[in-house]
């Protein structure tokens, strides 16, 4: 039993943040956050497929990396970091599937929870379940491929047809970095794609993290009363709140990613949506008035921490999938309830 | 990552398994939670078979693999708890074990192993709980003995115990985290009056300690005098770190079992409340997931757990909680009944964010010592 990474694993996250900030300069953020309707950056797409975020899973014999989930999260936990915009993981999940995703050349937006983003900008809008085209070769004695893990299985993954997001409704997107489409019908209908969970679960992890860093580099520069702001037990007390939740989404979403367990995915998702959420509100409070501004770019993370949250699975949905694995394990334990063992 | 056994690891499972399941049935009956002396029978009686079985050793085991095995297996099975043996297998055994000469480690391991003796612990004071370094129990050097002097309170077990971990202040003048010094402390020696204190929960569990110019040998410090601060954040790394991993486990089951309880009352049909489970069903696994990072961790770091221990502790605490208030909305007027199941566990859980470091101190341990954040401060 081994839960650490491995070298290879830790180096493929230290590249792909490198990259992110070659491409994505923080600055650049708030410059494009500024500049009214966003337009998806190609050059960046183009590079990002370059480094192989969209092909990361293919098998190398299809011109992909070869990799697996862990990976994969590790990879998106970087681009959520980096607030890095686009429909990222709908076109990951395109890749080998629909032609041009896996290079970068095709963008592929989905319908997800009531809402498509990037509609305008997106080549392609994936359609919702039909049979899986590309999902991972079966390993000896019928086992998923190592690695494949939360990123096998499951309905999803038909060709870029169906319904997609016919009659689709622009919105005034409250992230300015994710232009949104509402579709009709209901936000929630049918099962949710644990694929798709997995890795926007990842993202959240990366904000939940990078609002952490944000929070406590901010604390410990901002004097109040001739002293950081940091030193007070308040606002430390608020800190080590982010780090414990960004923690325990951290070990949800990586074991989700290796067991490929549905309702770990789902308990990782709604960690993570918690986690980023409530992490970057904190992180809006620590900075006070300065929180509040535009200038400060907390409010991008906040605001695509909400838009996340919207993605299937919901909270509700998350905690109805776990609570239905409970009372399976329920079925399952035999033994009576563990008496007092306190102290 | 890989959440798979190795081949030794799964050996190890299956032959673990098949021994609690011969040997579980053949314990005697729980003592009552008063009875001291039927508690401490039953718990050394309890890790005696272990050391006979071989698996005494597992707390200390090298192979995270193999300590996570054996921390499910018995949970699942229901197996005793460590109990009266916590403090000398979690705390005293890797804390000598790691800072102990050749001859302590002789002297005490053994005896922790096979069951043969308890250990306390007398940490805190009255005016010493969170603030730990501010302690004032003195030990003044006499010949080869320390004669010591103080008094200590929330010891759990020091009824029954054999042997107490004491910190006390060999030099008074020193910067105050700087006089302090780490003995094993005989429970029999003259001077000692241990006086129960009652819980909130209506048990015994704790007491105080008096002790009057105690004989205490030399011999019995462990690591260097006036090191004790350091030998002591050993020991609470390991409490913190990984003493609590397998309660994790038990509180898988028990949340299994309310489930269970809550599918018969209907009350499952309750959205809100069926999500509230499924959200802390979420926790728990999480939390378990959280805890085979930390062991694996701290073996990669050597073997002593980091302050990573201190965000388990704190989401673990919380969640215990949180796990005996939504029992208390499943089961109705049935949790105002301390004749019933879950009322004494739902007290009980209350100590959880108190003992072993207040959430308020973990969290200044994770806001300073992970995120960096300054000292002081109001």
């Amino acid at each position: 039993m081994r839960f650490r990474l491995t070298d290879d694993q830790r180096a493929l996250k230290s590249a792909t943040r490198e990259l992110l900030d070659r491409l994505r300069p923080p600055k650049a953020l708030r410059a494009d956050a500024s500049g009214g309707a966003p337009r998806l950056d190609r050059v960046m797409w183009a590079a990002l497929a370059e480094a192989g975020v969209f092909a990361l899973r293919l098998p190398e014999d299809a011109g992909g990396v070869g990799l697996g989930a862990p990976e994969a999260v590790l990879v998106f936990e970087e681009l959520g970091r980096a607030l890095a915009p686009g429909p990222l993981v709908a076109t990951h999940l395109a890749a080998g599937r629909v032609p041009g995703a896996a290079t970068g050349e095709t963008v592929v937006t989905r319908a997800d929870g009531g809402l498509v983003a990037w509609l305008d900008e997106a080549d392609v809008v994936d359609g919702g379940p039909a049979g899986p085209a590309e999902s991972p070769a079966p390993g000896p004695g019928g086992r998923t491929a190592p690695g494949a893990g939360g990123l096998s299985g499951g309905p999803w993954g038909g060709p870029a047809s169906g319904p997609g997001a016919q009659g689709a409704v622009p919105l005034r997107s409250v992230d300015p970095l994710t232009p949104l489409h509402r579709v009709p019908g209901p936000a929630a209908d049918g099962p949710w794609d644990p694929a798709a969970a997995l890795l926007t679960a990842a993202e959240q992890l990366g904000t939940a993290g990078r609002v952490t860093e944000l929070a406590v580099r901010y604390a410990r520069e901002r004097e109040q009363f001739g002293r950081p702001v940091g030193s007070f037990q308040a606002v430390k007390h608020l800190c080590a709140g982010m780090l414990v939740r960004t923690e325990l989404a951290r070990a949800a979403v990586y074991a989700a990613a290796v067991t490929g367990d549905p309702a770990e995915t789902a308990g990782a998702k709604l960690l993570a949506d918690e986690a980023a959420v409530a992490n970057a509100r904190d992180c809006v409070q620590i900075h006070g008035g300065m929180g509040f501004t535009w200038e400060a770019d907390v409010h991008l993370h906040l605001k695509r921490a909400w838009v996340r949250a919207r993605s299937r699975p919901t909270a509700d949905e998350a905690a109805e999938t776990a609570a239905l694995a409970l009372a399976e394990s329920a079925g399952e334990s035999t033994g009576p309830p563990v008496p007092n063992q306190a102290l | 990552m890989d959440f798979g056994l190795t081949e030794e690891e799964a050996e190890f499972r299956a032959e673990l398994r098949s021994w609690l399941a011969t040997t579980l049935p053949r314990l005697p009956p729980k003592p009552s939670p008063d009875d001291w002396p039927g508690r401490r029978a039953y718990d050394t009686h309890w890790q005696r078979l272990l050391y006979d079985a071989g698996y005494a050793h597992l707390h200390w085991e090298a192979a995270p693999g193999l300590r996570l095995v054996f921390l499910e297996e018995t949970e699942l099975a229901g197996a005793p708890y460590v109990g009266a043996n916590f403090v000398g297998l979690l705390h005293a055994g890797p804390t000598i074990a790691a800072e102990g000469t050749p001859e302590q480690r002789e002297r005490w391991l053994g005896p922790i192993l096979r069951g043969d003796e308890i250990w306390c612990q007398g940490f805190s004071e009255p005016d010493a709980g969170s603030d730990l370094a501010s302690l004032r129990t003195r030990a003044v050097r006499d010949g080869d003995d320390y004669l010591v002097t103080g008094s200590k309170i929330w010891t759990s077990h020091a009824e029954i115990a054999d042997w107490c971990e004491l910190l006390v202040r060999t030099d008074p003048d020193a910067h105050r985290h700087r006089g302090i010094s780490w003995l094993a402390l005989p429970m029999d020696a003259p001077g000692i009056t241990v006086r129960p204190l009652r819980t909130l929960a209506g048990t015994a569990e704790f007491a105080e300690v008096f002790l009057d110019e105690v004989r205490v040998p030399v011999a019995n410090r462990v690591g260097a005098e006036n090191d004790g601060w350091r030998v002591t954040m050993v020991t609470l790394s390991f409490e913190r770190g990984t003493a609590f991993v397998g309660e994790v486990v038990a509180c898988r089951r028990t949340l299994a079992a309310l489930a269970v309880r809550a599918r018969e009352n209907g009350r499952w049909d309750d959205p809100a409340l069926r999500r509230r489970l499924g959200r802390l069903h979420t926790e728990f696994t999480a939390l378990w997931r959280l805890t085979q990072w930390n062991v694996s961790e701290a073996r990669a770091g050597g073997g002593v757990p980091g302050p990573g221990g201190s965000v388990f502790k704190l989401r673990y605490s919380g969640a215990r909680q949180e796990l005996y208030e939504a029992a208390a909305e499943v089961l109705g007027p049935d949790a105002l009944d301390l004749d019933r199941e879950w009322a004494v566990d739902r007290l009980s859980a209350l100590s959880y964010t108190i003992a072993a470091g207040t959430s308020q101190i973990q969290r200044n341990i994770i806001a300073e010592r992970l995120l960096g954040l300054p000292k002081g401060g109001a």
